[in-house]
């Protein structure tokens, strides 16, 4: 999972013009959220453990204490400030070393994050692993040689895959239901595991970034737009106006 | 000898996807810049080597085998990567499509390379050459580099380029079928015949006004006034993905990238951030009209009308003075 800035967050840049300031609000990236949820309703079916995993500074940590007050059962934090700018290949090695010694069936991670939009750490951490994986899954059964899912294409069509465990899974969103964190799940969260995991421990398997933002900037507009400005009731005289003379739709 | 540019065009299911022009256009975009050459290739599917063809290439690969066919990530993988081993590339583009994603990542991480993933556009200044891709929802922009070895792995976001710009050449391309062993226990994934979900009930392709709500709309009950509006205008109700998430509306309501394209002559967008995978569904629009209380929402870089408020104020008024104008 990870913590991305809030969806209407104003973002502001740094002064080198490569990342925003860290003085944002923070939340779950959506999809993840879809991600854990769905590891829980497999839990309840199946039977087994949910284990979260993020990287990130100090901050990070409300997500994993956010998802283990929703029913995770224990959590893992790569915490250093320096994972912020890892690309999506150092991430994924970061998580592959953070996770050798544990024996899970199946990885779950959000389609794409809401901040860099890379759309590959859960592809690249399989193929790190030697697993399978499928992307933008909609629904995930169980069968006798391992899963059956659903994997979202294009345009409104879709297509089953089976495919053996262990493997990596990218969650679409709306794949389920959102739970809410309950009071109890909040005190529980609390005597919950949750292993910090220090750069140092992953920094062998890391290398150079293999791509570099060399600037960030807010994006030049290349449409023309005009402003409707005023009280509501103007505001609605003025669209009516541009609907029936300048859009002819009315 | 000059640096090589690959573009993978795709095919599903034997066909040509229509996107890949795009990404041919970009290619010969950075070839002219670049002075690189410029060549193209299809993964399993000769047939739709000839319609490659005929645009400006230096040459077209059919790279084949009977394992690519019906696709998976783990053949599309291996076949790609051993056609560069003997077909070394500097740069490698694709369309940033479903399919892509599947493979593109898996792929560059077998060579030790990286993707820059769903760019807008490039750069080539001095030498060097920088990826346009949006971040933070479109919020912002980056100009990314590659700082590793070639091969270099790209993939465009579904409109940055223009399909019909894609230049014709003065001769068809030479095509070469290039055969790839894929061994046995590679493929790891049995995919199922593709079906369109029949609940598909509702066309918006055709509507030539589309209301359209997202998050901003706040609770279930609140679509009805967009629903009114809707009606005043005569037009569609439709949402971005989150809304169809949540049950609001049917998942056939849905503009973007996993929903409907549509192009009506307005749409109105009603508390709709803009997000990359909604806007790519309806930046087509001949006119749009955005909703928002954030000032900054992405939504307004590409609206033709933009009302920084809430719609909740703006909604009613808009529906009657609708219907005055409707008489």
């Amino acid at each position: 999972m990870k913590q991305v800035p809030q969806k209407d967050a104003p973002l502001k840049l740094n002064e080198s013009g490569t990342w925003i300031r860290e003085d944002v609000s923070y939340e779950v990236n959506e999809p993840d959220a879809y991600a854990l949820e769905e590891a829980l309703r497999q839990r309840e079916k199946h039977k087994g453990e949910v284990v979260v995993i993020t990287s990130g500074p100090a901050r990070a940590q409300q997500v994993l204490r956010e998802a283990l007050a929703k029913g995770a059962d224990r959590a893992i934090h790569l915490e250093d400030d320096k994972f912020v700018g890892f690309d999506a290949f150092n991430t994924a090695k970061a998580f592959a070393t953070a996770i050798k010694d544990e024996q899970f069936d199946l990885i779950f991670t959000g389609l794409q994050s809401d901040d860099y939009g890379y759309a590959q750490t859960g592809v690249i951490l399989a193929e790190l692993l030697g697993w399978p994986h499928a992307t933008i899954i909609m629904q995930i059964e169980k069968n006798d040689s391992g899963i059956r899912v659903k994997r979202e294409l294009e345009a409104g069509y879709f297509q089953f895959v089976d495919m053996p465990t262990p493997a990596v899974l990218t969650i679409q969103s709306g794949i389920n239901k959102l739970r809410y964190a309950t009071l109890i799940g909040i005190k529980q969260a609390k005597n919950k595991p949750l292993r910090k995991v220090p750069l140092a421990e992953v920094q062998a398997a890391i290398g150079e970034n293999l791509q570099k933002i060399e600037k960030l900037y807010i994006p030049q507009k290349t449409k023309k737009t005009e402003r409707i400005e005023g009280a509501p009731a103007e505001i609605a005289k003025k669209l009516v106006d541009k609907m029936k003379n300048e859009l002819r739709v009315l | 000898m000059a640096d090589t540019i690959l573009i993978v065009v795709e095919q599903r299911e034997g066909k040509l996807n229509r996107v890949s022009f795009e990404t041919i256009t970009a290619g010969q975009a950075i070839a002219a810049a670049t002075g690189w050459t410029l060549e193209a290739a299809v993964v399993g599917a000769a047939s739709v080597a000839p319609e490659i063809a005929s645009k400006k290439l230096a040459k077209v690969y059919a790279i084949e085998s009977r394992k690519l066919a019906p696709y998976t990530p783990d053949a599309f993988a291996a076949a790609l990567k051993q056609f560069l081993a003997s077909h070394p590339a500097k740069l490698v583009l694709m369309p940033h499509t479903y399919q892509v994603r599947d493979f593109v990542p898996k792929l560059a991480t077998s060579m030790g390379r990286t993707v820059i993933s769903d760019c807008i556009g490039f750069k080539h200044e001095s030498g060097k050459l920088v990826f346009t891709r949006q971040m933070f929802q479109g919020k912002l922009a980056a100009d990314v580099s590659f700082t590793s070895e070639a091969p270099w792995f790209s993939t465009f976001q579904n409109g940055a380029f223009r399909g019909d710009k894609a230049e014709d050449g003065a001769s068809a391309a030479p095509v070469e079928t290039v055969n790839v062993e894929i061994a046995d226990g590679v493929i790891r994934n049995k995919p199922q015949e593709v079906f369109k979900e029949a609940k598909q009930a509702v066309d918006l392709t055709q509507a030539e006004v589309i209301v359209a709500v997202g998050r901003g709309i706040k609770e279930q009950k609140n679509i009805e006034i967009a629903k009114q509006l809707a009606d005043a205008l005569g037009g569609d109700l439709a949402a971005s993905r989150p809304i169809c998430d949540s049950g609001w509306l049917p998942m056939d309501r849905q503009i973007g990238s996993s929903g409907q394209t549509v192009a009506p002559k307005l749409y109105l967008a009603l508390g709709i951030s803009g997000a990359i995978q909604h806007i790519v569904g309806m930046k087509g629009s001949r006119a749009i009209i955005a909703v928002n209380k954030d000032s900054e929402a992405p939504i307004f870089e590409i609206a033709d009308y933009a009302v920084v408020g809430n719609l909740f104020d703006i909604v009613p008024p808009l529906i009657e003075e609708v219907k005055k104008a409707k008489g």
